[in-house]
């Protein structure tokens, strides 16, 4: 690690949504959006009226569902957000942003899409009426960093972004959010490097559920949001045997790039960096803890899933794994799609083969293309995005004895020493 | 001692640190990428490295008390020095962003704890960038007074993002401020004077302090008179424009 990377080319990893009722799956590798229909079993044309093909002009960021699968919504570096009828699959509404996107949510009854950009804002749309182009206003700010999820609570009352800089905000979603969300809930502080993703646990007791985050710092968090209190944290690459619990080597290597609740939130789905198959927690919501429950690897490839997704009621889990823009390789829009399927308390979940997956053939041909790609140009495409994701997420260090020799000339120092 | 190991950086007269061993620019960048250690979150903030005396040790007796002035962006400190004595009962911190400053702060109250025993042991001063890092070192509700006294101008329209007086910020603010906790800003720059009114006034959780309460409140002649900064806008015979408002629940508390 010793030459600079190149900056010219930014890659972007493959990202996955799952409608909530497992109507329709959408993957996002860079440029493109790919969306398959479950229930007809065919691939789906998106439309937009003003747009010519593609859609998107650069890597998609965010991709999700919303409004209880209504809605969905792609954003990104092209500095476009779209929201798409998930019915006739035509964009109702196109936003423009200042910045590059970084993160979208939709609130439940699809009435407001909130947007972060990489400066740090969160911009709000109001989507009633859904008029082709909106102006978004601005929501809320975390100073100059890069927002890398928004999610809404589980009863709509609050809008939680979190950060770069380790931070996690827990912020009053206002009835008139155009005109700024001032009251601050809380801070959910208490990871030790960015935190790259966020989801919610239902619980009985607290209606806006319970918080859970991933990190960089490889641990996954559970909080409370109402005080932004830590309730437990597990090392999850610690207890998945990736990591020595005072290996200092590779700090980084073992980021959590996201999370997934499967089972109405009983099972946690996360995928790691360098981790080929992913970590199901479970998530006690009583005791409020989370432990260990089993290591799902992915056996006869190489496949570290970038981008995880899943509908709350059904047993599986769609994964997703791929890079936009990989340098020296011939696709340009690389991605492979896998399933684990019965995933449950009580039994063993299986990896499901690509016969046996939900659309089969059709489905893959749709969302991966028709490329047959080896083995290796995935794990390049996960040591690519490992690669960007750190470039953007972790801050640099300077060795102190740089800072030093050009603190030389401080005469303040200069006598002390 | 020995004549060698005298701190030259110390004025021998008075004790107290040398300010031309501890110059530095007049502004830094809240921008740029901090190298510097943060405090994970307020409970990790150490108050017995800070306030020595008070807290023997970490998690020790009086462990209860917490933090309830801010003086952000510190400079010098004067205010600081000014308020220990004022209020000796409440713990107080400053904020500085600027490396030699925060020592020189740093200095100046051990300097003073030294020659007044039992004294400023109530105040101290942590390098850190207030814009980012407010919420790592107070809670909801933790302060009652927030200082933003003669801060950086940021004349350009594209550098307005850079002013420590933001609408965003001000919710920030609005967080670690009780209410009825009060918030004062001066500045000798009257674009910069209005910008931070025209703030403060938009926001929804503040309110402006009448004449009256502003007559009463002993802070307030601080402002100018306790500050290096407002000593020299008053030497130089210039003019001062400061706003102090107070942290209100918000109306529409239905949201």
């Amino acid at each position: 690690m010793d030459s600079e990377p190149k900056k010219d080319i930014e890659v972007a990893p493959a990202l996955i949504a799952v409608h909530p009722n497992q109507c329709s799956v959408a993957v996002a590798v860079g440029h493109q959006l790919r969306v398959f229909d479950l229930l007809a079993g065919s691939a789906v044309s998106l439309t937009d009226d003003s747009a010519a093909v593609p859609f998107h002009t650069d890597n998609i960021r965010a991709i999700r569902f919303g409004a209880k699968g209504k809605l969905f919504v792609s954003a990104g570096d092209d500095k476009t957000v779209k929201v798409w009828s998930t019915e006739s699959w035509r964009c109702i509404t196109s936003v423009s942003s200042e910045k590059r996107v970084s993160a979208v949510a939709i609130n439940d009854d699809g009435t407001y899409v909130c947007f972060a950009d990489k400066f740090g804002l969160v911009w709000v749309v109001d989507l009633d009426p859904p008029l082709r182009d909106k102006k978004p206003a601005p929501l809320l700010s975390h100073y100059c960093s890069i927002i890398t999820s928004l999610e809404f609570s589980s009863d709509g009352r609050f809008i939680l972004s979190a950060d770069r800089d380790f931070k996690i905000r827990v912020t009053c979603f206002p009835k008139k959010p155009l005109n700024g969300a001032h009251q601050i809930q809380s801070f959910c502080l208490g990871h030790t490097e960015f935190v790259s993703c966020l989801a919610f646990v239902q619980a009985q007791e607290c209606p806006q559920g319970l918080l859970l985050s991933g990190s960089g710092d490889s641990t996954v968090r559970l909080w409370n949001v109402d005080s932004g209190a830590l309730l437990d944290t597990c090392e999850v690459a610690i207890k998945a045997g990736l990591l020595e619990s005072d290996g200092k080597a590779g700090e980084h290597d073992h980021a959590v790039t996201d999370l997934c609740t499967v089972l109405d939130g009983l099972l946690v789905a996360v995928a790691i960096q360098s981790l080929q198959g992913i970590i199901l927690l479970s998530c006690n919501v009583s005791a409020k803890t989370l432990s260990v429950a089993t290591v799902v690897s992915i056996a006869g490839e190489a496949f570290v899933p970038t981008c995880l997704g899943s509908s709350p009621s059904t047993g599986k889990l769609w994964m997703v794994t791929g890079v936009s823009n990989l340098p020296g390789c011939n696709y340009p829009a690389l991605a492979r799609v896998r399933v684990i399927s019965g995933i449950d308390v009580e039994q063993e979940p299986v990896v499901l083969g690509d016969d046996n997956i939900p659309g089969g053939e059709k489905l893959l041909e749709t969302l991966q293309g028709n490329a047959s790609v080896d083995d290796n140009a995935f794990l390049a495409a996960a040591e690519a995005v490992k690669t960007a994701m750190g470039h953007l997420l972790i801050k640099k260090q300077y060795p102190s004895a740089n800072r030093e020799s050009r603190k030389k000339c401080r005469n303040d120092r200069k006598l002390k020493g | 001692m020995s004549e060698t190991e005298v701190n030259p950086t110390i004025s021998k007269s008075t004790g107290l640190p040398r300010k031309r061993f501890y110059r530095a620019r007049a502004h830094s960048n809240p921008l740029s990428d901090s190298h510097f250690p943060v405090s994970i979150s307020p409970s990790h903030v150490d108050y017995s490295l800070h306030y020595p005396q008070l807290f023997l040790s970490s998690g020790q007796a009086d462990s209860s008390k917490r933090i309830q002035f801010a003086d952000v962006g510190c400079g010098f400190g004067g205010l600081l020095i000014s308020l220990s004595t004022l209020f000796p009962e409440t713990l107080m911190i400053g904020m500085e962003l600027r490396d030699k400053v925060t020592e020189y702060v740093k200095e100046r109250i051990s300097s003073l704890r030294v020659a007044n025993p039992g004294q400023y042991q109530n105040v101290s001063v942590v390098r850190t960038n207030s814009m980012k890092y407010i919420p790592n070192y107070f809670g909801k509700g933790q302060l009652s007074k927030m200082f933003f006294l003669f801060p950086d101008p940021h004349f350009k329209e594209k550098n307005h993002r850079r002013r420590v007086i933001s609408p965003f910020l001000l919710d920030e603010y609005a967080y670690v401020l009780e209410v009825g906790g009060i918030i004062y800003t001066i500045t000798d720059v009257e674009e910069l004077g209005d910008w931070m009114k025209s703030c403060l006034e938009n926001h929804p959780m503040f309110e402006a302090l009448t004449e009256k309460e502003l007559e009463a409140d002993p802070v307030v002649k601080l402002l100018c008179s306790a500050t290096e900064e407002g000593q020299k806008v008053a030497r130089n015979g210039g003019q001062t424009f400061q706003a102090v408002f107070r942290r209100i629940v918000p109306s529409n508390q239905t949201s």
